[in-house]
């Protein structure tokens, strides 16, 4: 008997999840949202997703899928005549397609050494974090959105920015988007947190910060 | 579009990349021309290559009338995007299995060269580690590709095109790691065999023995014994 419906295997902090939200909520479908315990993996999620055994795992009508930008397209493309998440010119989807992958493997790779750095050798990673994003925000350039006058694909990939980044500098004591040094970047930041289905879903600041306060102390003191 | 910029499609090559050559046979398998343009890649990059690529500085980049497009995958998608009359499709049309395809092209992309690098570069604990992770890799799209004829089953397509070039670095990595893939993983064998039957990726694949002697000439380019 295959069980009908959309299921989000997530984490509540966990930004990757929380874009899944956001597609299905821009495409008005009702979701069952799973919140994981990552230190104790729920055998749903295990059998859903047996190669990485991470979340976000989508599951609909039975069939999982697992990699965020992944289930983003697939919510695109299965809800097709809802809002239009992907650009429809094959260049622009190219040039998102992109832009997502550099976002997850270079912009998460130079600002995850932030987190874990203090002093002198902070300093240091925050210039190299500064000089990714700078990359990144040159698709932002004179545009309201990564996505151009709407909030688009490449815009739900790296829209946590505006809430987890902020609570990461405050974190660690360092400041990586500045008005001085991604202004672009920092003034899309409102207009990403204006966004209903963005405002429906952040996960409370006093807990984010709470949770990561604490995996910084762990992560320093090993 | 900047005057003297080419019409039609170029691809920024370089002859053993086996990113490039999954460009190379999704064009050829759909039969559309474009023009293959060698890259220096161990000794100063050409401008083209600096211009069209200012990010990663990569091969392959695919120039469509002009205009860059970077990351094999993305490029694999773009083709399929831009043509979308030209046969065969490498992406089936439902979006659950599109998903599956993206999926495992995206866990190749992650594991196969990565760790197979680590298993040429390293000695010692670190390439056991890498000889471990490559096993597990090469078990894992075993079990995925199961007895079917290609990974989305009867027809050649996205995942094919993904892992295929991949496989003339097999020899290397069994030499490196002390393995054999017919012996561990006789399906995968199969599965290359069974592609390598295909014009284009006959055509297109580097022989094994030119991807070791390359491997060679990197060892000495990266100062490795």
């Amino acid at each position: 008997m295959v069980e009908k419906g959309v299921k989000v295997f997530g984490m509540w902090a966990s930004p990757m999840a929380i874009r899944v939200e956001w597609a299905l909520r821009l495409k008005g479908v009702a979701y069952e949202y799973v919140d994981e315990d990552l230190a104790n993996k729920s055998d749903a999620l295990l059998r859903h997703n047996p190669v990485t055994k991470k979340v976000p795992v989508l599951v609909h009508d039975g069939e999982p899928i697992a990699e965020s930008t992944i289930i983003v397209e697939y919510i695109d493309e299965v809800w097709k005549d809802g809002y239009p998440i992907m650009p429809s010119d094959p260049y622009e989807r190219a040039q998102a397609r992109f832009w997502a992958k550099y976002a997850d493997e270079k912009c998460i790779a130079a600002i995850y050494p932030v987190f874990t750095s203090t002093g002198e050798a902070q300093a240091k990673v925050v210039h190299e974090a500064q000089q990714c994003l700078k990359t990144l925000e040159k698709a932002l350039e004179g545009k309201k959105f990564f996505g151009g006058g709407d909030f688009g694909y490449l815009d739900v990939i790296v829209g946590w920015y505006a809430h987890w980044l902020p609570i990461i500098e405050e974190v660690c004591g360092a400041k990586v988007v500045t008005d001085e040094e991604l202004p672009v970047l920092k003034a899309w930041y409102d207009r990403i947190l204006a966004v209903d289905v963005v405002k429906e879903t952040l996960p409370p600041r006093d807990k984010l910060l709470a949770l990561n306060k604490a995996r910084r102390e762990q992560l320093l003191s090993a | 579009m900047v005057a003297g910029e080419k019409k039609g499609v170029v691809l920024l090559d370089f002859w053993v990349s086996p990113f490039a050559q999954r460009c190379r046979i999704a064009l050829a398998e759909k039969g559309l021309a474009y023009e293959s343009v060698e890259q220096v890649l161990l000794g100063d990059k050409g401008d083209l290559l600096l211009r069209s690529n200012p990010v990663h500085k990569k091969v392959p980049v695919l120039l469509h009338d002009g205009r860059a497009v970077c990351e094999s995958l993305v490029i694999l998608e773009y083709i399929e995007d831009a043509f979308p009359l030209a046969t065969p499709r490498l992406l089936p049309a439902d979006p659950f299995a599109r998903a599956q395809a993206r999926f495992w092209a995206d866990y190749v992309d992650k594991t196969v060269y990565g760790i197979g690098t680590r298993l040429w570069r390293l000695k010692g604990e670190q390439r056991a580690a890498a000889r471990a992770e490559m096993l597990e890799t090469l078990r894992t799209l075993d079990a995925e590709l199961g007895d079917r004829a290609f990974f989305a089953g009867e027809a050649f397509g996205f995942v094919d095109v993904a892992l295929i070039p991949l496989t003339s670095w097999f020899y290397s990595y069994e030499k490196h790691g002390g393995f054999s893939v017919q012996a561990e993983f006789p399906r995968l064998a199969e599965w290359a065999r069974r592609c390598g039957e295909r014009d284009s990726v006959a055509k297109i694949l580097t022989k094994p023995e030119e991807v070791l002697d390359f491997i060679g000439v990197l060892k000495k380019h990266y100062g490795v014994e």
